[in-house]
């Protein structure tokens, strides 16, 4: 099967950069550099493609039960232009994908992961017994931008018919740009402040080129994943997969037990009160070498202990770091540890959750 | 991009530059596009006696990981010490990124006694590899 092409592939390619496949997608990975793409976000703004990423409309009278059957937060209680993080899961607890859902006065929407599109919508109709929802995939159709950084909020001023300076973190609204129909919310996935825009394709590159001409920076997959690793946000299919529960991946926050019902409630219920399972942790490393997805952490003794998950020198902090899953009596910070890579045992710190956090 | 034709290429992305019985040693301007500029480079310390095909180092990048194997048979008399860390100083290898086939080569070994550079690629057919791989 070949990959998909988002409505910027062009672009990307014409400057200079470089594409790699990602979840069933053709992407750009960097283009000056991962280094200086990230270092501008943190201080100034960045731009990212994430077209990729699965667009989702939920109506009709069930949908909103539907959605409560499915994800593991409470929505419910959202309200109109709220947009919520959660996770779906199996019956055992185990995470299927984590998504963002919107809702709107007349129906909802969710973004899901791209490797996951395909799989979570099969989910859905597989889950919606009783519960009819218009599913409609919009992901083909539309264009989705990020910008993110400090700046981000002066540079979105005057894009669209209505200010969204003013945009509620995790809040979006419906808004007209170049006089069509698009969707603004102060989201992302970087650790800093921001807005994901959702526009037809028709206007994608328009609206790409309207940042670029502002000064923002092309970036790549390559500095949204240390960016978010510096911000500890999972990634699905590293932290998150089918055999890990929401408690141990340390996504508590993300579930809501007093919402009624809702597919893997038992099992999770009984995870928070299983101290035996590895749990997710952050890792400082000395020294600048990075430690890899699928290295042994392990103790004083040469016994393993944990995997990592995801690392990386990351380029703001200037500093190795990791996030893995270690064994419960190992996951206090402060906790020292090893982390093998490639038979050079790397001295490793357990240190708190996010590695990074912006100045409000 | 273009594979300098006075150099000899191995097929895992190193080149080796002949002069008498020195031959220098770095990694192509292509295997720093697909790995991402580099973040940290371990090398072998002089006097390191390396067959062709050896490890001999290490690279790392913000993405990945990647052993460095040595072109040809031979003993390392130099190393592009600011590219490596010593303890003192943090090495850079930037250089490696801005010049790989430069600034930025990494050790120089001197030739094993028969030793030749005949069985690597000439910089055409490094070319044929990489065009046969899809770039």
């Amino acid at each position: 099967m070949s990959n998909l092409r988002t409505p910027l592939f062009q672009w990307h390619v014409d400057h200079k950069a470089r594409m790699v496949p990602f979840g069933g997608w053709e992407m750009p990975v960097q283009y000056a550099g991962i280094g200086p793409e990230h270092k501008a976000v943190r201080s100034a703004a960045g731009l990212f493609d994430i077209s990729h990423m699965a667009r989702v409309s939920l109506g009709g009278p069930a949908a909103l039960a539907l959605l409560e059957r499915i994800f593991t937060n409470s929505v419910a209680t959202m309200k109109d232009g709220q947009v919520r993080y959660g996770l779906v899961c199996e019956d055992d607890g185990g995470i299927l994908d984590d998504v963002l859902v919107y809702r709107w006065p007349d129906g909802f929407a969710a973004v899901i992961n791209a490797s996951n599109r395909e799989k979570i919508l099969t989910w859905i109709e597989s889950q919606s017994d009783g519960l009819y929802a218009e599913v409609r995939d919009q992901t083909l159709d539309t264009t989705m931008i990020a910008v993110q950084g400090p700046k981000s909020v002066e540079l979105v001023a005057g894009m669209f018919a209505d200010d969204v300076s003013g945009l509620k973190y995790y809040y979006a609204t419906p808004s007209r740009y170049k006089d069509k129909p698009c969707v603004v919310s102060r989201t992302g996935y970087t650790g800093e402040d921001g807005f994901e825009v959702i526009v037809p394709n028709a206007l994608g590159v328009a609206l790409w080129e309207e940042f670029i001409a502002k000064g923002v920076v092309p970036c790549g997959l390559g500095s949204r994943d240390t960016l978010r690793l510096e911000a500890a946000m999972p990634l699905y299919g590293h932290e998150l997969n089918e055999t890990i529960d929401p408690i141990h991946a340390g996504l508590s926050w993300a579930v809501k037990f007093d919402k009624g019902d809702f597919i893997g409630k038992a099992a999770i219920q009984k995870a928070t009160a299983d101290t035996t399972k590895p749990v997710r942790v952050g890792l400082e490393i000395e020294g600048k070498r990075a430690a890899r997805e699928g290295c042994a952490i392990t103790d004083a003794d040469n016994a393993q202990v944990g995997t990592v998950t995801s690392g990386s020198l990351c380029p703001w902090l200037d500093k190795s770091l990791a996030m893995g899953y270690v064994n419960p009596q190992f996951a206090s910070v402060g906790s020292a540890l090893d982390i093998d890579v490639r038979g050079t045992k790397l001295p490793a710190t357990v240190v708190p959750l996010p590695f990074y956090k912006r100045k409000k | 991009m273009s594979n300098p034709s006075n150099l000899r290429y191995a097929a895992t992305h190193e080149w080796a530059r002949q002069d008498g019985d020195v031959i220098t040693v770095g990694v192509t301007a292509f295997a720093i596009e697909q790995l991402t500029e580099p973040t940290y480079l371990e090398l072998p310390a002089v006097g390191a006696a390396l067959a062709a095909g050896d490890k001999f180092g290490i690279i790392e990048s913000y993405k990945s990981t990647s052993d460095l194997y040595s072109p040809v048979a031979g003993t390392v008399i130099e190393r592009n010490e600011p590219l490596v860390d010593d303890g003192k100083r943090k090495g850079d290898p930037k250089p490696v990124n801005d010049d790989a086939f430069g600034a930025g080569w990494m050790v120089k070994i001197k030739l094993a006694p028969g030793a030749t550079l005949d069985h690597l690629l000439t910089a055409e057919q490094y070319d044929q590899q990489l065009a046969s791989e899809g770039h």
